[in-house]
């Protein structure tokens, strides 16, 4: 299997951290920046903390995974992420999450990338945009995977119907993030997701960063839940939009590919994941409900903040959905 | 203990969710294989995909959607 590469620090914690990593015997500086790390630098950070629960890293011994003063460091990275999560969070008051959760989403007003794409995009801004979203497409339903042996009986049979999905109903060749990699292949990018990590926005590492806390933590499994009803019930129309930017400026079919896969799936997957999913986690634990509102906002808010980077990157004004 | 699983879901406002391998004839007779675990058959027949549901019930005035 591929060992991605370690990236380039953003600043004082990464640096320790990515010095420290290849030697892998003392990591008690990179400790003592912990405390005191932000923005880019935290993100980058924690990112590569949790890559270590994936796939590793060239030149790294495994067995840091699970390192106590690399766990440390985790956690109060992980602490500082969550806080400022909440403290962003404001979602409706006493509106019960099944019922109303798809038509909330339907009614917020985030970024929409995909609108760009689909009519004014050029070919550099999407082939960027494909290389800031490689880090999750290319390890897409990944962190859920970590909450199947977390759920009682009806949320875990339901997750695994929708995760059965995703990873291909068994057949590599339709495995989803291996979909994404081949359209990236057929685009002349190098489909490995450590290739583009150095250029993706702090906000796509932070996208990536809240998922994989929703996903190691058992405690915060409704958030992930949430994460993924309104992570599934703001794809397939994007996709479609993706798909018509896509042809327009002429990218390849395997790309296109990965997109209308979406819009056919993902009609499907939201309806599952906020149904039989969401719906059977509260039946047998309904003091979860704040968290699955909490996850549903925080993907909806880190979509809308990463959206808002990548336009100011390309110098583009702010549309809503 | 045994848990509701039905076969079919008719989703508010929606799409029904079909289980497992059935073969779908739409309107003008031609048929559709479903090829997942779980699939979303369009109930407000203007999705692009039909009869395969692709979200565009979320775009209807709400007088459109299915029940
Ligand atoms: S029911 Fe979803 S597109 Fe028709």
């Amino acid at each position: 299997m591929h060992r991605p590469r370690l990236p380039l620090p953003r600043g004082p914690l990464s640096e320790e951290l990515l010095d420290a990593l290849p030697v892998g015997t003392d990591f008690r500086a990179t400790l003592a920046a912990a405390p005191s790390a932000t923005g880019d630098d935290a993100a980058l950070a924690l990112w590569v903390l949790h890559e270590l629960h994936y796939r590793g890293f060239a030149g790294v011994d495994d067995a840091l995974e699970w390192e106590p003063t690399l766990v440390r460091v985790r956690t109060l990275l992980e602490r500082d992420l969550e806080t400022r999560l909440r403290a962003r969070c404001t979602p409706p008051e006493g509106r019960p999450f099944v019922a109303d959760v798809l038509g909330w989403i339907d009614d917020q007003e985030g970024v929409s990338l995909a609108r760009h794409v689909h009519h004014d995009a050029d070919r550099d801004q999407v082939l960027d945009l494909l290389r800031a979203r490689s880090l999750y497409h290319l390890k897409e339903s990944d962190p859920v995977s970590w909450l199947v042996p977390r759920l009682g009986v009806p949320a875990k049979a339901a997750l695994m119907e929708l995760q059965y999905d995703e990873y291909g109903d068994g057949d590599p060749n339709r495995l989803h993030h291996h979909l994404f990699a081949l359209g990236m292949a057929a685009c002349g990018l190098e489909p490995a997701y450590d290739a583009h990590v150095d250029v993706a926005p702090a906000e796509a590492l932070e996208q990536n960063n809240a998922l994989t806390l929703f996903g190691l933590h058992r405690r915060l499994r409704g958030a992930a839940l949430g994460h993924l009803a309104a992570f599934e019930a703001t794809s397939s129309l994007p996709s479609r939009r993706m798909v018509h930017g896509l042809e327009r400026l002429g990218f390849p079919d395997e790309l296109v590919a990965y997109y209308a896969e979406h819009v056919e799936a993902d009609a499907i997957h939201e309806q599952l994941a906020v149904r039989t999913i969401c719906g059977a986690l509260l039946a047998e634990e309904p003091e979860l409900e704040g968290d699955l509102w909490f996850g549903a906002f925080t993907c909806l808010d880190l979509e809308d903040r990463f959206a808002r980077a990548m336009l100011q990157r390309w110098g583009v004004e702010e549309r809503a959905a | 203990m045994s848990y509701d699983h039905p076969d079919v879901i008719l989703c508010p406002g929606g799409p029904m969710l079909l289980r497992g391998r059935h073969t779908v004839e739409d309107a003008d007779g031609v048929p559709h294989e479903t090829t997942r675990p779980v699939t979303a058959v369009c109930r407000c027949s203007r999705s692009a995909s039909y009869p395969w549901c692709d979200d565009t019930h979320k775009v209807l005035p709400p007088k459109l959607r299915p029940a």
